[in-house]
């Protein structure tokens, strides 16, 4: 047996919960409350090429908040199999070999449950290497789930005991804390987003928040491509202070992005009538969008120029005005997870390991939880942005 | 200042305040409006036709030849002239004597520089109905354009090396008249052609933030380092072209009718002057920001005309001295720890606009405080107070790239230096600016810079400047402070000038220039 948060209503029935306003502890304590405290079973890893793992460190992602307020499209409850502790982002410690990896090992997961991790021949995605793109994520010897953290049979990071494939798993090198390595998992994501967003030597690039996703993309973008001008929209001063230790070459506040983009990249600026929001002809090269808020996207999609190329690297809401997308010929595309072949040839991890290892990241990290004060730690990951901090993570093993 | 002194009036954008100040307080007013020149057109006649080391304006003009006329534009006189305008008056004898000689090849510009187009009907208020109506719509009477690149003609390049680039239509005249406003001592001379019809590659060998800080001051062209760099392209260019220069100056009765008393000493005030005032300051207290706006805007000055001369550059140039010296020099006994001015509802840069927080700066801190002769009015590392409400009030049409500058320049520095040397040239060279500037009503790129580097010289004498009543956001971005009283003010400043210091309340406008002995 052993204590874990277990998500365990579907999005429909807690959809309710939206009504609770945007406080955890108010939609937690609500009566339609999707996530309790339990003490369940062990997930069992009685096949091949699986391993039991103690969590270190798990952190809370911004889909693992959408699910919890319901935020989250029904789109993806076809993907989930309840109840399931959540928890995706993990660095944790082998209880048993794991193939060539010995017990006692410290390791990071790749979350996506691919083809491999579900014993059935290999998809299209996942024979050539694009493993988040895998097809078969609801079928095979595991319940459907599109990651681990999603999924009923394996178990999540908060959670004492998890179990993963040795597919999912990378070896965390001896001196690199557990601090960086739980930020592995949202760094590989930004490297497969940096590398998908094809930024050329020079090109200036828009990332749209200064959350961890655009934090990290920001980070991933200066360490991988030759960008030239990187403009961050960070709302808080602590944001804004990481955006530029992490490569930013300007930071601009949200309201402040159509005069900032039209000053850094001599763009024309357009008014449309009765208060329609206002576009850019010319602006940047490449835009990410790491909010996901119809704001965020109506933005970006305006301020980046014709034939340029805008990343949905958030999950995205709806609403959003095509219109830009249509006139400038953009290149619309998304960014999810990450992937054992990325266009360098590697696996995301690896490059999030070495990032994990030279990037400034200390104190990141920025709150710590044992999982009994879960109510609390969903409150602070909320405002983290606010507070000052980029990431919340639980101290599975304080619990 | 003593105790039977009754409180002060202080402008304070659109509006104003009555103020009692410390007693002690030295008040410099304006000097009062000198009488006006009777006959003006008389006056003209006699400035065409006795000029001054220069043949008769009618024996410059002959058939066939290509004669351009040059005027002063919208920043000048402040506020703008009741009708008719002085420079309508002068444009039409020189027309006049033109059609006279059989001169057909005529154009006339508005010698605005960096600063926006004027438009059609601001262009109609300068230069009257008639000329208008002749000249715009065939395109003779036009904006000057800094940046249209065909149409400009480089003279060469002064001893020191700076570009001398104007107007082509000016430099391939025969004859080139120009027509001037003096309100201060900084305006006229070779900073007329030089500077009015000039590129930004030429304004940019003086505009800078070196030139402008060691231009002490710029009210006296002796000691400017702009001005000296501005007479030196002079020489350049009136060795390409023949100059016929025409200066104005003009008195210090601007405010007439219901404002008069805005221009009376306090203690001077009738009991209608009284009654004008309360009404008046009750009035705009409760008027909606618009119409409030609008009082302000539509203010036309009487203004008389102190004296016009005709001729060359030079000797021009030093009758208008004379005359604006007249008319705004005050002999002031000494410096003083601090100097408080109160900054009004108009500037050159935003006649018919808002005056935004780099404008009310550049107001106060650039003209008012670089408005003395020899010495500032206060001492080195004292403090400047200064009142204007520094609302976070930009015009989209005419200041866009100020907007951007305080932003994006003011948050990353407030140096002159590193403001230059890190953004000025992309600034300058931004095309959407130059689309606007170009196209709409819209200042040059770079003119906020040169707003700010025109105050470097008080950010570098002062040891404290101190707003009251001001937006405490915009003023803090400016690298200022605010006061909510004229007594926090005070207080706040203390520490560098002590709790009894000297102050010297610089009574303005109308316009003043302390000779500070
Ligand atoms: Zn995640
Ligand atoms: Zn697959």
């Amino acid at each position: 047996m052993m204590l874990a948060l277990e998500m365990y209503r579907s999005p429909a029935k807690y959809l309710a919960a939206r009504a609770m306003g945007s406080r955890i502890p108010g939609i937690l304590t609500g009566p339609a409350a999707p996530l309790r405290l339990v003490t369940i079973e062990e997930p069992k890893a009685d096949r091949a090429g699986w391993a039991r793992i103690r969590p270190i460190l798990s952190g809370i992602c911004g889909s693992d908040l959408g699910m919890v307020t319901g935020h989250t499209k029904l789109y993806f409850s076809a993907l989930v199999s309840l109840p399931f502790v959540p928890g995706h982002e993990i660095v944790g410690e082998l209880l048993e070999d794991c193939e060539d990896l010995p017990k006692g090992t410290r390791v990071v997961m790749d979350s996506v449950l691919t083809c491999a991790a579900r014993g059935v021949e290999p998809c299209q995605g996942c024979a050539s290497g694009t493993t988040n793109r895998c097809d078969r994520i609801t079928v095979g010897h595991v319940a459907p789930g599109l990651q681990t953290g999603f999924c009923q049979d394996t178990g999540g990071g908060w959670g004492n005991v998890m179990v993963a494939h040795r597919s999912q798993l990378y070896a965390v090198p001896d001196g690199l804390s557990d601090e960086r390595a739980v930020l592995a998992e949202p760094l590989a994501g930004a490297v497969h987003a940096a590398l998908g967003a094809k930024v050329e030597a020079g090109q200036s690039v828009l990332v749209s928040g200064a959350g961890a996703v655009g934090l990290f993309a920001t980070l991933a973008l200066r360490e991988l491509t030759q960008a030239g001008r990187i403009t961050v929209v960070a709302k808080h001063p602590k944001q804004r202070e990481l955006a530029k230790a992490f490569g930013a070459s300007d930071v601009v506040a949200p309201d402040e992005v159509f005069r900032g983009v039209r000053r850094s990249t001599g763009a024309f600026r357009v008014k449309p009538e009765l208060n329609a929001k206002e576009f850019l002809l010319g602006g940047v090269d490449v835009a990410v969008d790491a909010v996901g808020s119809k704001d965020s996207i109506d933005t970006v999609l305006r301020v980046t120029k014709a034939g340029g190329r805008v990343v949905l690297s958030g999950m995205p809401s709806t609403g959003a005005d095509l219109s830009p997308v249509w006139f400038r010929e953009l290149q619309l595309s998304g960014t999810y997870a990450s992937s054992r072949q990325e266009p360098n040839g590697r696996p995301a991890f690896e490059t999030a390991l070495e990032i994990a290892a030279k990037a400034p990241l200390d104190g990141v990290v920025g709150a710590r939880y044992p999982l009994y004060r879960w109510r609390e730690a969903l409150d602070h990951a909320q405002s983290a942005g606010r507070l000052g901090t980029v990431k919340v993570a639980f101290d599975v093993r304080a619990s | 200042m003593d105790d039977r002194t009754p409180p002060l009036l202080v402008h304070n954008g659109e509006g104003f305040l009555l103020e009692r100040f410390p007693l002690g307080t030295r008040v410099v007013y304006p000097p009062e409006a000198l009488p006006p020149v009777r006959d003006v057109e008389e006056a003209i006649q006699n400035a065409l036709l006795h000029p001054i080391e220069s043949e008769p304006l009618p024996e410059l003009l002959r058939p066939g030849m290509r004669l351009t006329i040059a005027f002063d534009d919208i920043s000048l006189p402040l506020p703008p002239m009741k009708k008719p305008d002085i420079r309508q008056r002068v444009i039409e004898a020189v027309l006049t004597m033109a059609a006279d000689a059989g001169v057909d090849d005529v154009e006339l510009i508005s010698a605005n520089a960096l600063h926006r187009r004027l438009t059609p009907n601001e262009l109609r208020e300068i230069v009257g109905e008639r000329v208008f109506r002749s000249f715009f719509p065939d395109g003779k009477l036009y904006n000057f354009d800094a940046e249209d690149t065909e149409n400009l003609t480089h003279l060469g390049q002064t001893e020191h090396g700076e570009d001398v680039e104007i107007s082509r239509r000016a430099a391939e005249s025969d004859l080139l008249v120009y027509v001037n406003v003096n309100l201060v001592a900084m305006d006229g001379g070779h900073k007329s052609t030089s500077i009015g019809l000039a590129s930004y590659k030429s304004l940019k060998h003086h505009h800078n933030s070196h030139t402008m800080i060691h231009s002490r001051s710029f009210m006296d062209h002796k000691a400017s380092k702009m001005h000296h760099s501005a007479w030196r392209m002079g020489a350049v260019l009136t060795e390409h072209v023949k100059v016929f220069q025409i200066e104005t100056t003009l008195n210090n009765d601007i405010f007439g009718g219901p404002l008069e008393f805005l221009q009376k000493r306090e203690w001077e005030w009738s009991i209608k002057d009284q009654a004008s005032m309360l009404a008046t300051k009750r009035g705009l207290d409760l008027a909606p920001a618009k119409l409030r706006h609008k009082i302000f805007t539509d203010v036309r000055s009487n203004y008389g005309l102190t004296g016009i001369h005709a001729g060359k550059i030079e000797p021009v140039h030093e009758k208008t001295i004379d005359n604006v010296h007249r008319q705004h020099l005050v002999e002031v006994q000494g410096q003083s720890d601090v100097a408080i001015m109160g900054v009004p509802f108009v500037g050159p840069y935003n006649v018919n606009s808002v005056m935004n927080p780099i404008l009310a700066a550049c107001m106060g801190l650039g003209y008012y405080f670089n408005s003395y002769r020899g010495n500032p009015v206060v001492r080195k590392d004292g403090a400047v107070i200064l009142y204007h409400p520094v609302d976070y009030e930009f015009s989209q049409l005419h200041h866009p790239s100020y907007v951007d500058f305080f932003e994006e320049v003011l948050s990353e520095s407030t140096d002159p230096a590193t403001i230059e040397a890190k953004f000025e040239k992309q600034y300058a060279e931004d095309p959407w600016y130059i689309h606007l500037y170009r196209t709409s009503y819209a200042y040059h790129g770079v003119h906020p810079f040169y707003m700010w580097y025109w105050i470097s010289h008080a950010l570098d004498h002062c040891g404290d400047i101190v707003w009251v009543g001001a937006n405490r956001k915009t003023v803090e971005r400016m690298g200022f402070r605010s006061a909510s009283t004229l007594q926090d003010a005070l207080e706040m400043v203390s520490h560098s000038v002590g709790r009894s210091p000297s102050i010297t309340y610089l009574h303005n406008p109308p316009h003043l220039l302390a000779d500070v002995r």
